[in-house]
């Protein structure tokens, strides 16, 4: 035996700068190890809060993202026709200057004719104080198209959603339900918490169409109808609440349950709550049987009375509920058909999750002090735990889907509690804590307030003096009355149908309109190339900022490129979408651990120097200098309130270094980088869970400055908001839906969770079976699935069919399909999946690629064979003769309803490409530089 | 043809959780990325982003259907999906080893990592047509046999803390699927864990005698199945009330007693 003689310690690198990863929304952070100052290395932080020293593949394949091919390399203005590619390179003054003389007149002019939408940005605090500082009432990121419903559902109901807003309690939960197609959100976080807890043998149930990622490791999946959450959901509250397996002490405590409902039906306050002079929630005491605010101290509020007054009768919301949720209509018999789970089944999960939340219940010996000042020796445990994926939000009942989920977890009284759900800082925080929309434009001045924000009712509403939108979107309209993200789905379909106006600059960051971030692809990239009768484009101007050569950016008159994430710095900021811990606040930043070697800059940065040749007041100084110089800048120097900034680590005390509130100290972004990129404050173990309610968490948020004063709250099982659209669609109030919404106001904006089926609208009749895509784990929010490790993972995606449906269409593997919508058709590739619910199919999302972009070969699978089901979704609903354009949105936030999509399929003939097949885009990078050997080091 | 040693003085290897495995491929980005980096050759890809992208991978992440066979309690079982994480099972009866002309690929004494010396490769292949795992793959440009090292280079590395001396899968894996330890100590985390869930050999009629062990998956789809003549869950669901009329009772009644 001869072995040679190993180097076992060979060096790992010259220096490890620690950042935050931005490969997707999880913001993990990441130890860059760098050899002769290149990347020899990437792999997790174990310091870091959100991922504890793991990393997905996407994180680990950072690494191919600064060597990509696709990177842009200079500013680019296009000299082709537009859906070309053909640009020349030109320098940063004269791109600034072109956009400064673009943007200049309509500032001066008309505010409200840019529309600047941000798509994968991790920076709107900043990027919203931009438009609010230009003045255009039109700002939003991707929230509309991609999860509205989910982060809108959860505010309105109990103050935060899942996601960034809160994690289950993977310590103490015994049995966590997963809810929704796709793979992720947050990425490293959900599979190490599903490592944990089945590790030590909890239960976890899979709700999903499709058996693949969580739901492959599920111990039980339910493989249910897509589009039926809701009523499987509200099936599951039937059963508990005929049982009596709901936590009567939380719902009367710290829920409306025991509020009282107007039930005057000739009252403009009709179905709303019954407050008194301050406006709080007035409860019956069930010590003194009287009317009494509900957070009087020592108030025992009765779930089950009736407010006599005046010959009505105001009943409790509880009171409400059961009349609601008891209904046969409601019963696992009645929704099985619909839902595609047999009653038994739902009986068996209803039975499991009453059995673990209070067969296993248990509790923490911890001391705390709620808000009515009533002191608790113990903390109630109830371990069961909900999450839930986008794939329940994409349908046009997804609102209402939400709340159904959120009801649930609050019937258990799981939420906020150990063993359930809890939320992460700043959240909890109730809608009402949330700015409202504002749409006041001011010619050459800021726009009186943020965009985007929580409507209450109809005042809140986003309409000009005679009733007409007033933003690009439609948000906050009679069409979709809540839409607190916006609608960024509809931003280029509006502006080209001039409806409700026309627009002359459109500003997009890392957003994919031309292709996979759009339905109807194709109809987008005719209305970005369509002309009008004289010859100009009829959405005038384009400004286009990405780091990498997507498919639009041959859709722009002007390029500016960006950096890769190891280049930039940034700010993961509380004022943002936070990386906060249910049991910890956190920040971060991104710094450049690696220059550019192109003549790229930070988008941030350079709206920073845009704002100030714009004199953008939020950006120049008194003298009418520049008043950030970079991002950098601004990250440390900007307060948003006094005290309060981007970052809320290692700002300055009168006494030193703080925490939360404090001044700016400019040695912060060392700081920062010496702490490994992050900074993270722990919630004192008293006010670790009840936190709406926690008096100790409240006071520690008012010192932390994430809220100046202690706001607790109840939950809302009862949204009041809803019901006072309502009463305007009954015809209460000057402020009235036009009459073509009215009956769709009434009959969706209930205040308290319902089923509606979104099907026979997609022409379910014609089109029976359900498409749907998710991304996968090793691509989710991945921005440049053209990493050159990733894509050898998924480089093609075909469509998953159901054994049943390639039995009836007498399909086998490799065969070729024609799917068809109301709206479109397209030929692909299919599969067979037997672990898939027998009446849909799926692909995975933005594999396929056009020939050109990305710098990939027009060649590779992805443009060849690879394709979207976007060219079968419409932004619009199938007309139905009345003239009138319907949002394919959910009809109460504008959420793009992706999953309504309904095709039929048949076996055709294999082209020798997917169609549609689109000419190629000119490459502005060049492509393909053939083979790669990435070893920095000796 | 190369000799094995007759007896390691450790087992080092792997149990891979097919229970917990959620198929997300950290594991395998993250060997490619040390592995490039680090022991030998790079791993080279070529026609990166080309019509045929081929790259060098040491672990890679199968995923399987399986029709469970029908059983009395579950007459009509669904399919799962099961993902199948696969590298060199470091066996203790290495065909690859001693198939090796050269004597490049060996089994270590010490701790029974089988590698290869780069150095002494011809490229010739015989010991990845000997794997019956398909475990070790010829790199395109450097035309030499590259496998799974355990990181051999990590795992003694004097320049990396303490608690990082582990496999860089190992280290990554965010649902914990992976675990390292040495087999030959029964009282290791991975003998210990293995014993526990009943770890198994892959394809053990190759004789082979693999070192790393993979979890089984746990039994799934129980609430689906009829649970027998009792139904234990039922009792949970008893009514307190037919209807909203006698829900409204019970709350009362048990309001009282709050």
């Amino acid at each position: 035996m001869n072995q040679p003689k190993l180097d076992l310690s060979p060096k790992v690198s010259d220096e490890i700068r620690k950042t935050t990863c931005y490969m997707c929304a999880c913001r993990c952070g990441i130890n860059v190890h760098l050899k002769s100052g290149k990347v020899a290395y990437i792999e997790g932080n174990r310091d870091h809060p959100v991922n504890k020293g793991v990393l997905c593949a996407k994180g680990s394949a950072g690494i191919m993202q600064i060597n990509a091919p696709s990177r842009l390399k200079a500013p680019l203005k296009r000299v082709g026709p537009r859906g070309s590619g053909a640009f020349e390179e030109i320098s940063w003054d004269e791109a600034l200057q072109i956009a400064t003389d673009w943007l200049e007149p309509v500032r001066r002019d008309n505010p409200e004719k840019l529309a600047f939408f941000t798509g994968r940005d991790q920076s709107q605090s900043f990027t919203s104080l931009w438009a609010q500082s230009f003045g255009t009432p039109n700002y939003a990121a991707h929230g509309g198209f991609c999860s509205v419903n989910m982060a809108a559902a959860g505010i309105y109901t109990m103050g935060g959603a899942f996601w960034e807003f809160g994690q289950p309690d993977w310590d103490h939960t015994k049995l966590f339900m997963l809810f929704g197609v796709a793979e992720d959100h947050d990425s490293n976080p959900i599979k190490m918490g599903i490592g944990k807890i089945k590790a030590r043998g909890a239960r976890v149930i899979g709700v999903n169409p499709i058996r693949t990622g969580y739901n492959a490791v599920a111990d039980d999946w339910v493989g249910i109808t897509p589009g039926t959450d809701g009523l499987f959901i509200l099936a599951l509250v039937h059963c508990l609440m005929k049982a009596g397996k709901i936590d009567l002490t939380y719902l009367a405590q710290y829920t409306n349950a025991p509020c009282l409902v107007n039930g005057d039906e000739k009252s403009p306050e009709f179905g709303l709550l019954l407050r008194d002079d301050a406006g709080k929630e007035l409860v019956i005491d069930r010590k003194t049987g009287k009317l009494t605010p509900f957070d009087k101290k020592g108030v025992k509020p009765d779930l089950s009375a009736t407010h006599r007054h005046a010959g009505i009768s105001h009943r409790t919301v509880m009171q409400h509920m059961a009349e609601r949720y008891l209904k046969d209509e409601y019963s696992p018999e009645a929704v099985a058909e619909r839902v595609g789970i047999s009653a038994k089944r739902i009986r068996n999960i209803a039975g499991e999750i009453a059995r673990v939340a209070f067969d296993e219940a248990f509790e923490l010996d911890q001391e705390w002090t709620d808000f009515r000042g009533e002191k608790h020796k113990k903390m109630q445990g109830r371990p069961v735990s909900f999450h839930s994926m986008r794939g329940v939000s994409a349908h046009a009942n997804g609102f209402q889907t939400c709340r159904a989920l959120h009801v649930l977890q609050i019937l258990l009284g799981s939420v906020e509690v150990p063993g359930g759900f809890r939320f992460k800082p700043p959240y909890p925080k109730p809608a009402t804590a949330h700015p409202k929309p504002h749409v006041g434009v001011t010619k050459g001045a800021p726009l009186n307030g943020p965009h985007l924000g929580f409507t209450h009712g109809p005042d809140d509403l986003a309409l000009n003096e005679d009733g007409t939108p007033a933003r690009i979107d439609k948000a906050f309209t009679w069409e979709n009355p809540m839409s607190s993200h916006g609608l960024m789905h509809m931003v280029i379909s509006n502006a080209y149908a001039g409806d409700p106006y026309k627009i002359d600059t459109l500003f997009m960051y890392m957003a994919n309109m031309s292709w996979n971030s759009s339905m109807n692809t194709g109809g987008v990239m005719k209305m970005l190339t369509d002309k009008d009768d004289s010859g100009e484009y009829i959405i005038p101007r384009i400004i286009y900022s990405d780091a990498y050569s997507s498919e639009m950016v041959a859709y722009a008159d002007l390029i500016l490129p960006d950096t890769t994430y190891l280049e930039r710095h940034d700010c993961i900021s509380l004022l943002d979408r936070p990386i906060c811990e249910a049991d910890a606040a956190a920040d971060a930043i991104r710094w450049p651990v690696i220059e550019p070697d192109r003549d790229v800059r930070g988008f941030q940065s350079v709206l920073c120097e845009l704002g100030a040749k714009l004199k953008l007041p939020a950006f120049t100084n008194d003298d009418g200098s520049q008043k950030y110089a970079d991002y950098a800048d601004y990250i440390v120097n900007h307060e948003r309130r006094p005290g309060i900034g981007p970052l809320a680590g290692w700002r300055m005390g009168e006494k030193g270094l703080t925490s939360g509130r404090g001044g700016v100290n400019e040695g912060q972004l060392d700081s920062y980088i010496k702490n490994g990129g992050f900074f993270v404050e722990h919630i004192p173990d008293g006010a670790q869970y009840y936190k709406p309610w926690n008096a100790a968490y409240q006071d520690w948020a008012v010192k932390m400055g994430l809220f100046d004063a202690p706001q607790p709250y109840l939950f809302s099982l009862y949204v009041e908001p809803l019901r006072r659209f309502q009463l305007a669609a009954e015809g209460h109030g000057d402020r009235q839906p036009p009459e073509h919404l009215r009956q769709r106001i009434k009959d969706t904006m209930d205040p308290l969770p319902i089923w509606y089926d979104p099907a026979p609208e997609n022409r379910v009749d014609d089109y029976p079976i359900t498409a749907l895509t998710q991304r996968p784990m090793a691509m989710y929010h991945s921005w440049g699935s053209q990493n050159a490790w990733l894509r050898q993972l998924h480089g093609h995606n075909p469509l998953y069919v159901p054994t049943k449906l390639m039995r009836d269409n007498n399909l086998k593997d490799g065969d070729w399909a024609r799917v068809t919508s109301p709206h479109g058709e397209i030929t692909v590739p299919v599969l067979e999946m037997a672990a898939l619910n027998e009446n849909t199919i799926w692909t995975w999302n933005a594999i396929g690629k056009r020939k050109g972009a990305w710098a990939l070969d027009e060649k590779a699978p992805e443009a060849t064979k690879g394709f979207l089901l976007n060219h079968l979704i419409h932004e619009l609903l199938p007309p139905k003769g009345d003239g009138l354009r319907w949002a394919n949105s959910d009809p109460i936030t504008g959420q793009a309803a992706w999953f309504d999509l309904k095709v039929r399929i048949e076996k055709t003939d294999a082209p020798t490409e997917s169609q549609p097949n689109l000419p190629p885009i000119k490459s502005p990078v060049g492509k393909d530089p053939g083979d790669l050997v990435w070893k920095v080091g000796k | 043809m190369t000799t094995l040693p007759e007896k390691t003085q450790k087992k080092l290897g792997l149990v891979i959780d097919l229970d917990t495995c959620v198929g997300c491929h950290a594991c395998v980005i993250s060997c490619k990325g040390w592995n490039t980096e680090n022991y030998g050759a790079a791993l080279s890809d070529t026609d990166a982003y080309g019509a045929n992208p081929s790259g060098t991978f040491l672990n890679r992440v199968h995923s399987y259907e399986v029709q469970p066979t029908p059983t009395s309690d579950q007459p009509a079982p669904e399919a799962q999906l099961i993902h199948f994480p696969k590298s060199c099972l470091h066996c203790e009866d290495a065909p690859c080893v001693t198939v090796c002309p050269t004597g490049a690929s060996y089994k270590r004494v010490e701790d029974g990592i089988v590698l290869v010396n780069e150095s002494d490769c011809i490229g010739c292949g015989l010991c990845a047509w000997a794997c019956p795992y398909g475990a070790r793959e010829m790199d395109a440009v450097e035309k030499v046999m590259k496998k799974c090292t355990l990181c051999v280079d990590r795992i003694y590395n004097e320049n990396l803390p303490e608690i990082d001396r582990e496999p860089a899968c190992v280290r990554t894996c965010p649902a914990g699927a992976r675990h390292f330890g040495d087999f030959a100590d029964p009282e290791s985390n991975v003998s210990k864990l293995s014993a526990e869930r009943g770890g198994m050999n892959l394809m053990p009629e190759q004789g082979t005698k693999p070192v790393n062990k993979y979890l089984p998956p746990r039994p799934k789809d129980t609430l689906s199945a009829p649970a027998g003549d009792i139904d234990i869950l039922a009792p949970y669901l008893e009514p307190v009330g037919q209807d909203a009329k006698g829900f409204l009772g019970w709350l009362d009644k048990t309001l009282e007693k709050l």
